[in-house]
């Protein structure tokens, strides 16, 4: 008779179910004294990546901090949503501004923080990638200069979601957005050289840089607690898809960004002090096209007049960005 | 006074010791002239010990210090900047969530003008400009009632939870060297109790500050702004009484009239121009005529009572001011018509002063003249010592098709380059 071996779950493959995961490894997510820092009743899309990710951000920040952290939000989805007049989602001190100031504010306050012998409270800054790489970017390369004691997260979903997915700094080439539609010769959104956050904040040369995708929550919720272990300025880029703003499935979320980060697309890394000091490799490769497919704002890529050429370009893309970092050194698919 | 310490000392170091004994524990600034002695003042106070528990933070902008200003006031200390011009237009977006959000911010403005043509010299068109952002806006007279506001705008913010913005005349005040007595450190712990913020971000506590409101709300948050203004009417006066019990002189208050009481002609004005006004006023009353001023010390909130008052028994009004709404008319001069209304006094408008142009006594009693002896019409905007001849030549130049900048037409008109023809030696520019 042959026997099959039940595996009921496997470390480091994202099947795996939490509780079957030995309690250290398990994320602060199952742990009932868990801060729920935003909790329930927020209005974010299902499957938004972006609540997902500053859920796992925050309540790791919150555990690293014995709950001693304030957090300040730039303009976006993520505060509209988490403050429907007159609800609140959030749990921990949390403050909002402006679009273009979270960084500032962030400074802000750890600079009262200190100045009046609370410097053991921690402040974690958050935007989406507009309030970080367009609006908010000279107050967050002040923050960064002067060192502040501040943790900046971006949570990346590629576009201006909250005004109706027009292109940010940080929008892909070839992505159709609002205002860089699948119209004229060149559909979607120009390539150019991008605004890559995570290597600009490297070039400052603050403690901690790392990015971090909600594909892999184990390894974001590291990063924050590793992040809350420096002090000054530490910033994590985190890749956060959005169903409305991309086309794609709500259910797809994880999935596509396992994909961004598989293709090459999306480098995870982290460095201190300006060096990469550790890649995720990527376990198994595949081609950008998996990646591109499953969302709408590619589909005039794949449809009735395919671009192929804008697929090769994006593909040299994520191939730079590989042999960049190194991404396949530990396997055997070089 | 017992106690107390006249110096020669320069405005803006003034004010920075000022700010320095209200004991602020966050200064985020960002440069700019005139304002930066008193910045760098307060550097100085900080790095050498002076001014302990304290964090100066070096912002990045002018928007970037206003944001820190915010992080750490919402985070319960007590918080300075300062600004001029192009600076506090810089901010203006922080500046109305800082007075949305209710939170006691004390800032300087340096009064300068706004460009184009950029221009560093006194006037206030910056802090005119930000009228209706929800700050209170304290004009300083002298470089006296300059430290003698800071200390009263902290008390005041705190109490009310709400900015306030202290005015000085950049350059004329900022950078003069007069005689001024600074407020005692023990005085001024006496007088300014400790910062109790009305919010808080602590993580014992936690609160949300800065949510999203609907139309269910806004309209009550923006009245209970509207609300704490009018407080302050009450309060300012006050806390200028309780100044005064303290430091043994007067501590400014809403307004400040001068010889007004038998007078038919009173002038109105803002800031350090207020001196010359007064002086030139003496010297007419000493030929007879019923002339009186009035200072406005507090321009936000209006203090619209008090000027009614101070204005009833007149029967003209002038209006001097350093600002004015480009196709409208005078800024002051529209809020004291709306104090005057109903009564029977007719408001001249004067623009003058405008980027650093000296305000002179003998324009000023040539003005004063005009109006008396009815050479003024009260319908259209004046503008003290304009050059009509240079606007009439540059209007008729435009009007026979000529191109290119005013301002450089203008310059070139007055140093007499324009008459040169167009050489290696000529200056750079295009031509009409
Ligand atoms: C000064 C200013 N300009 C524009 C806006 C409008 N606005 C609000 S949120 C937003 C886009 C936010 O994009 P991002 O930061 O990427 O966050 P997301 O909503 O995508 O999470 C824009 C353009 C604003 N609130 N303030
Ligand atoms: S639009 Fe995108 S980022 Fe915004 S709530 Fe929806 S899924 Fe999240
Ligand atoms: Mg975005």
């Amino acid at each position: 008779m042959t026997t099959v071996d039940l595996k009921l779950y496997q470390v480091g493959t994202f099947a795996a179910g939490n509780r079957l995961l030995p309690l250290e490894d398990r994320t602060v997510q199952a742990h009932p004294d868990r801060s729920n820092s935003i909790t329930s009743g927020h209005r974010a899309c299902q499957g938004c990546g972006e609540v997902l990710g500053a859920r796992y951000v925050l309540d790791a920040a919150m555990r690293a901090t014995g709950g001693d952290l304030v957090a300040v939000n730039a303009t976006g989805c993520l505060e509209v949503f988490s403050t429907p007049y007159p609800e609140s989602s959030w749990q921990l001190p949390w403050l909002h501004s402006l679009f273009g100031n979270a960084p500032a504010v962030a400074s802000g306050v750890a600079a009262a923080l200190r100045a009046t012998g609370r410097g053991h409270t921690r402040v974690v800054g958050q935007a989406g990638d507009g309030g970080t790489v367009d609006i908010g970017f000279g107050a967050l390369s002040g923050m960064f200069e002067r060192n502040d004691d501040v943790l900046f997260v971006c949570y990346d979903n590629e576009g201006y979601m909250n005004t109706g997915v027009q292109r940010s700094g940080a929008t892909p080439g070839g992505a159709r957005t609002a205002n860089t539609k699948a119209i004229g010769p060149e559909p979607g959104n120009a390539f150019g050289q991008g605004k890559n956050m995570p290597r600009i904040a490297m070039a400052h040369e603050i403690p901690y840089v790392a990015t971090a995708t909600v594909a892999d929550l184990h390894d974001l919720e590291r990063k924050v607690e590793k992040a809350m272990t420096f002090h000054g300025a530490r910033y994590l880029h985190v890749l956060v898809p959005c169903p409305l703003g991309w086309g794609s499935a709500s259910k797809d979320t994880i999935l596509l960004a396992r994909l961004a980060q598989r293709s090459g697309i999306f480098p995870v890394f982290e460095s201190e002090g300006g060096e990469v000091t550790a890649v995720t490799p990527i376990r198994r490769r595949v081609p950008v096209e998996d990646y591109l497919r499953p969302q709408r704002r590619y589909s005039h890529l794949f449809g009735a007049h395919p671009r192929p050429d804008v697929v090769a370009r994006i593909q040299a893309g994520a191939d730079r960005s590989i042999a960049r970092y190194g991404l396949l050194a530990d396997s055997s698919e070089k | 006074m017992p106690g107390q310490r006249l110096s020669q000392i320069e405005g803006s170091v003034a004010v920075a010791q000022a700010v320095a004994r209200c004991r602020p524990s966050v200064i985020a600034a960002y440069p700019i002239s005139p304002q930066t002695h008193i910045v760098e003042g307060l550097s100085d106070l900080v790095r050498g010990g002076e001014l302990i528990d304290c964090e100066y933070l070096m912002a990045e902008s002018e928007f970037g210090a206003m944001s820190a200003c915010i992080g750490a006031s919402a985070a319960g200390v007590r918080t300075y900047t300062a600004t001029s011009s192009q600076g506090l237009l810089f901010m203006a977006e922080a500046l109305f969530n800082a007075s949305g959000l209710g939170l006691p911010i004390v800032m300087t403005v340096a009064n300068r003008a706004i460009g184009a043509p950029i221009n560093i010299w006194n006037d206030h068109s910056d802090s005119m400009s930000m009228r209706d952002s929800g700050w209170i806006q304290l004009y300083a007279e002298s470089n006296q009632a300059a430290v003698d506001l800071h200390v009263q705008a902290f008390a005041l913010a705190e109490r009310l939870s709400v900015p306030v913005m202290v005015c000085m005349d950049g350059f004329v005040l900022t950078h003069a060297v007069e005689e001024v007595e600074l407020p005692e450190q023990e005085q001024v712990d006496a007088f300014l109790p400790r910062f109790v913020p009305q919010q808080l971000l602590d993580p014992k506590e936690p609160v949300s500050i800065g949510a999203m409101v609907g139309p269910e709300a806004f309209t009550e948050v923006k009245y209970l702004m509207h609300a704490k203004q009018v407080q302050a009417l009450d309060e300012i006066p006050r806390l200028a009484a309780d100044f005064e019990e303290m430091f043994g002189r007067p501590g400014g208050g809403l307004v400040a009239p001068y010889r007004t009481d038998d007078a038919e002609t009173v002038v109105v004005t803002l800031g350090s121009a207020l001196g010359s006004v007064e002086e030139v006023v003496d010297e007419l009353r000493e030929d007879g005529v019923r002339i009186g001023a009035l200072g406005i010390t507090c321009f936000r909130p209006w203090p619209l009572d008090e000027v009614r008052a101070a204005l009833a028994g007149a029967s003209r009004v002038i209006v001097v001011e350093k600002a004015f709404a480009v196709g409208a008319g005078g800024i002051v001069g529209q809020n004291v018509r709306l104090a005057l209304s109903g009564l029977p006094a007719t408001v001249y408008d004067v623009v003058a002063g405008l980027g650093g142009r000296p305000i002179t006594r003998a324009s000023l009693r040539g003005l004063f003249r005009d109006v008396l002896e009815d050479r003024m019409d009260s319908r259209s905007l004046h503008f003290l010592d304009l050059d009509v001849e240079l606007v009439e030549r540059e209007l008729a130049r435009t009007r026979l098709g000529g191109t290119g900048p005013h301002a450089e037409h203008m310059l070139r008109a007055l140093v007499g380059v324009g008459a040169v023809p167009p050489g290696p030696e000529a200056p750079v520019g295009e031509e009409s």
